[in-house]
């Protein structure tokens, strides 16, 4: 990124953003009940709620960056940081516990080198814990991306992980 | 005719079409559960033999019918015979069930497990009908009734199966009529502290103000249940229709469904159902030609456990953080923006057509007294049968657990009813009748309705510090009683886990669970200590063996286990060599291996290579630490 690119961004005036950002606030009136739906719209585009967004939505709903950071901050759902590639989620629902999901993903995280919230270096795969993807049946559950792998075992989590470039 | 009948004849005709459909019908269920299971695959590999044979065969794709022990379900119907139960499909099976019935005519019945067709049917070969299956014979299927059986996508099935009758005889009777008929009925809200649904629209029907609100909890975020993300996805107007029933009684003008993000194809089945609704009539001004206007918004839940509770689920919908405040004023009076507001559950919402339709007294032949209807809980944990079952109120535990779920492999230890915020009952219960009040006077609660089964192999006390974990971490914080209470009680049980237990440390769990229970504003808080506290009274002596003895019988707690090797059964095949992480097991080929336990991180990996290798087999062991005096002398 040249250092010109960098500083527009810094002023939060990229051209190719502010499309972004008319295109998501479009679909709002601009009531504070908005607010959560946007921050899920800027994370589905972005992957992430960059500082940039937070500026821009507190302008959009005239609220302060502080209580935009209070609620995003409070759901799990947000997070600040990019992600990588390919996002790994291990169950830790009930089912999956006593079915051994805290094995798995001790697994992960010494396979990878990662802490749950985090993304590896090459930002080929981050992780995250979750309370419950609802396949209490098949567990242990790894969600990677959009899908969903079910009776997962130590063995098999590592050929698993590998078919995600 | 009406606008309906007409709409009625309609659906009817195009679902006896599909029913007497001249070319074979294909049912392949693809609810989450299904397609996690590969369902996907399934469906791919019909749609590509089909293809190849130049066959002509209609593919439906339906919703979860319940035992996810069968996944992926496909059935088959083809023309002059019932449909056929096929289980764990796979995308060979498949090719090979749908070859040999629509090819040769042969259905293949090794792979069915039952059949929808009438009793007599003969040439079955001995399957049973699906319904007679020992999972499904003793469940009574309301709420569920649609779930497996229509295209969830299509309104006309739903239709063609009597639904939308319970929202026009609302309309027909009037408002009063219809809060008169659910207080007969005797229905209690199935979201989990069971207060009588009457009650609550009453006070808001009553409540002053223009503008109301009602809301669908869709925030099901007990981990380990999904009773309301199956109900959605496989039958998403029967909740809508009991959503614009509960709105025309408390007079609301307007409708929220508050979803989690995680359920996303139950998000994309309610938005094409609400836009099948307002083209039918059944959604925007002068519904049905009844004066009667409702809109409905989806809000979509950004993962917080907390707003399953009323007044923080109000907050979130407000764009606020999800803390609960403290009532009254009651939501039914001051909710939403301030306004009178209505939240009830799923579930109940989808038992209301059901009363509408076939009335009170219908309702209450099924339950006990007090408890009438019935309650669907997803089964999970160590089952033989897992799934997602409906029962009449007061079955008891017992018939649920091993008449319906075929019990664990192993003996059977424990069940949590209620989800974290419920409690853990040992085996004396198994006689307890499920209802409301004989839960709670075992110290649990019915909760939104996971069952969680536990065997042997389950260390209650780990499970109990897991659940306080995850209520811990979702405390929003405002209490403090919740906020440091649950976090000291979380480090004590921490320590027992690890074999650092102090004599005094039980009494100490007892009493702070007492103050967090009590201290707390929301049922976040007053049931967090739910776990710990039936476990320390049904299960008290696992408490004191890792207390005492540092040992933990379930063999779960790392700190407390070890790995090894058992030279006679070891034949040396290196294949757990090849899979350690650390070098912990080393030794050379044909020879019993050797495993250093000052190198073993514990990951299992051994374990389950040796576990799963029909040469090898059980060669590795996993072990209390704890030494029996022979083994010391040794």
């Amino acid at each position: 990124m040249t250092k010109k690119r960098t500083a527009r961004r810094r002023s939060g005036k990229d051209p190719a953003r502010d499309k972004h950002f008319a295109r998501i606030f479009s679909e709002f009136r601009g009531e504070e009940g908005d607010l959560i739906p946007i921050l899920q719209k800027t994370q589905e585009r972005f992957g992430f709620i960059p500082r940039e967004a937070v500026r821009r939505i507190a302008r959009f709903l005239k609220i302060s960056e502080n209580q935009i950071y209070g609620v995003a901050s409070f759901y799990s759902q947000f997070r600040f940081t990019a992600p990588g590639r390919n996002s790994i989620k291990v169950c830790l629902g009930t089912a999956c516990h006593v079915r051994g999901g805290q094995i798995l993903c001790d697994a992960v995280e010494r396979e990878l080198d990662l802490k749950p919230g985090g993304t590896t270096e090459d930002r080929r795969y981050d992780l995250e814990r979750v309370a419950c993807l609802g396949c209490c049946a098949l567990a242990p559950v790894v969600q990677v991306n959009a899908d969903i792998h079910s009776r997962m075992t130590v063995i098999r989590l590592k050929e698993t992980l590998d078919k995600y470039e | 005719m009406s606008d309906f009948e007409k709409k009625r004849k309609q659906a009817q005709k195009r679902w006896d079409s599909l029913q007497a459909s001249k070319v074979p019908v294909i049912y392949i269920g693809t609810a989450s559960c299904g397609t996690a299971a590969g369902a996907m695959e399934v469906l791919q590999s019909v749609d590509e033999t089909l293809k190849k044979n130049r066959l002509k065969a209609k593919i439906v794709q339906v919703g979860c019918i319940g035992p996810c022990y069968l996944e992926p379900l496909m059935d088959v119907a083809v023309p002059g015979q019932p449909r056929i139960s096929y289980a764990n499909m796979n995308q060979h099976k498949a090719k090979r069930v749908i070859e040999s019935y629509l090819v040769k005519g042969d259905p293949f019945l090794q792979f069915a497990v039952g059949h929808f067709g009438d009793e007599g049917w003969q040439s079955g070969n001995g399957i049973p009908r699906f319904f007679d299956l020992p999972m499904l014979k003793p469940q009574v299927r309301m709420v569920l009734r649609n779930c497996g059986i229509i295209d969830p996508e299509e309104i006309d099935h739903y239709i063609a199966t009597q639904g939308y009758e319970g929202i026009m005889n609302a309309l027909k009777k009037g408002p009063e009529a219809v809060i008169a008929e659910i207080k007969d009925a005797g229905l209690r809200g199935r979201g989990g502290a069971g207060f009588p649904a009457y009650k609550k629209w009453e006070i808001c029907r009553a409540a002053p103000g223009e503008t109301k609100y009602m809301i669908c909890n869709a925030d099901e975020g007990d981990p380990g249940a999904f009773m309301n993300r199956s109900l959605i996805e496989g039958d998403p107007h029967a909740v809508l229709e009991g959503l614009l029933i509960a709105a025309y009684a408390i007079g609301a003008s307007h409708g929220y469904i508050y979803i989690r993000a995680e359920y996303p194809l139950a998000i994309a089945r309610l938005k094409k159902a609400i836009s099948q609704m307002r083209e039918y009539g059944f959604l925007g001004e002068n519904i049905q030609n009844s004066a009667f206007d409702f809109d409905i918004t989806i809000k979509e839940g950004a993962g917080a456990f907390v707003c399953g509770e009323e007044t923080a689920l109000i907050g979130s919908i407000e764009g606020k953080r999800g803390m609960p405040k403290s009532r009254p004023p009651f939501p039914a009076v001051s909710g939403l923006y301030g306004m009178p507001t209505i939240i009830n559950n799923v579930e109940t919402l989808g038992t209301l057509p059901n009363i509408l339709r076939n009335g009170a007294s219908w309702f209450k032949q099924y339950g006990t007294q007090g408890n009438h209807g019935t309650k669907t809980f997803s089964l999970v944990g160590k089952i033989r049968r897992s799934g997602l079952i409906e029962v009449p109120l007061g079955m008891t535990l017992r018939k649920i657990i091993f008449d319906i779920g075929g019990g664990s492999n192993k003996p059977f230890k424990a069940v949590q009813t209620g989800g974290p915020s419920g409690g853990c009952l040992s085996e004396e219960f198994l006689d307890t009748p499920i209802d409301y009040e004989s839960l709670a006077a075992a110290g649990s609660i019915m909760g939104s309705g996971g069952l969680i089964v536990m065997d042997e192999d389950t260390g209650v006390v780990d499970v109990a510090r897991y659940f306080l974990d995850f209520t811990q971490k979702e405390s929003c914080g405002k209490c403090s009683p919740c906020r440091v209470g649950s976090r000291h009680m979380v480090e004590i049980l921490e320590r027992i886990t690890k074999g650092e237990g102090q004599p005094d440390d039980l009494p100490k769990l007892e009493t702070l669970g007492e103050t967090v229970r009590r201290g707390s504003l929301c049922g976040l808080g007053q049931t967090a200590p739910n776990p710990v506290l039936t476990t320390l009274r049904y299960f008290r002596p696992e408490y004191l063996l890792h207390v005492k003895e540092k040992h933990c019988p379930a063999t779960v707690c790392n700190e407390l286990i070890e790995y090894r090797v058992i030279p006679d059964k070891c034949t040396g095949c290196q294949r757990c060599v090849n899979v350690c992480p650390t070098g912990a097991i080393t030794g050379p080929r044909a020879e019993p291996h050797n495993l250093d336990p000052s190198k073993c991180i514990k990951c299992r990996a051994c374990y389950e290579i040796c576990r799963f290798d029909a040469i090898a087999g059980d060669a590795i062991i996993i072990r209390s630490r704890r030494r029996t005096a022979d083994e010391q002398a040794e």
